[in-house]
């Protein structure tokens, strides 16, 4: 199977397009259910992520790539906006009272601990977060 | 999503089905405080019907929890399965908030 892309308006309007195309190949290019629901929540938190903060004057656009490699399927969300790590926020204290809580990181939090592989780097201009899921697995 | 409410035992029982994520949390979370508001400070989340959340939906549980303990009632979760378990387990959530297997205990501390 072929590598697919497409870009999208980074505004919260377009999430939900954006998780519909990343399940939509993932599924066919081999990612067990399970996993496609997994891949769909961590995509949401990082696009989120990208469409509130990458853009200093929103929206800018972020480009999804998904291409099916050896073993699994890698996701790269793709953008021009400032220097940003979505990643870059503390992981929440889960043993926190509830009034302590950072909640800000939760999101960080599940999509680190729902993927196999979670990438952020710089290159260029560019913002490139790369995830990654083993296909055929439950 | 589909929400609906009824009362049992004294709780107000709201019935979550399809998603909970950013695109309806927030408006969750206002028909949540507004029930609190309105004097139904004991919620029980009955997550029989839903298949997803993320960590908006987390947030917007969080804000109902607070509301509803400052007017001295109680939020708790029912009937969770699935990816919305796990979020809830990974999350540390159960650790915070009370969950039961079902609706029936949920609602078994008979509040008037």
């Amino acid at each position: 199977m072929e590598a697919v892309e497409r870009t999208f308006l980074a505004n919260l309007e377009t999430l939900p397009a954006i998780v519909g195309f990343v399940s939509e190949h993932a599924a066919a290019m081999g990612v067990h259910p399970k996993r496609v629901m997994h891949l769909e929540l961590a995509v949401e938190e990082a696009a989120v992520n990208i469409c509130s903060y990458a853009y200093e004057i929103p929206p800018g656009e972020v480009t999804v790539r998904i291409t099916p490699e050896p073993g699994v399927v890698r996701i790269e969300l793709v953008d021009n906006g400032v220097p940003f790590d979505p990643l870059s926020m503390d992981a929440p204290d889960i043993k926190s009272e509830l009034e302590n809580r950072e909640v800000g990181g939760l999101g960080i939090f599940l999509i680190r601990r729902m993927l196999d592989e979670v990438h952020y780097s710089r290159r260029g201009d560019q913002n490139i977060l790369s995830l990654a899921v083993r296909h055929d697995e439950k | 999503m589909n929400v609906s409410t009824r009362d049992e035992n004294g709780f107000w029982v709201i019935r979550l089905e399809g998603r909970l994520d950013i695109g309806n949390a927030a408006e969750f979370e206002k028909a949540c405080l507004a029930w609190i508001d309105e004097g139904r400070p004991n919620l029980v989340l009955d997550f029989g019907g839903l298949e997803y959340i993320s960590s908006a939906g987390l947030r917007s549980i969080l804000a109902a929890t607070k509301r509803a303990k400052a007017a001295n009632g109680s939020l708790s979760l029912c009937s969770l399965s699935g990816l919305v378990a796990e979020v809830i387990s990974i999350s540390g959530f159960d650790s915070i908030l009370t969950v039961f297997e079902d609706v029936p205990q949920a609602t078994a501390g008979g509040q008037v």
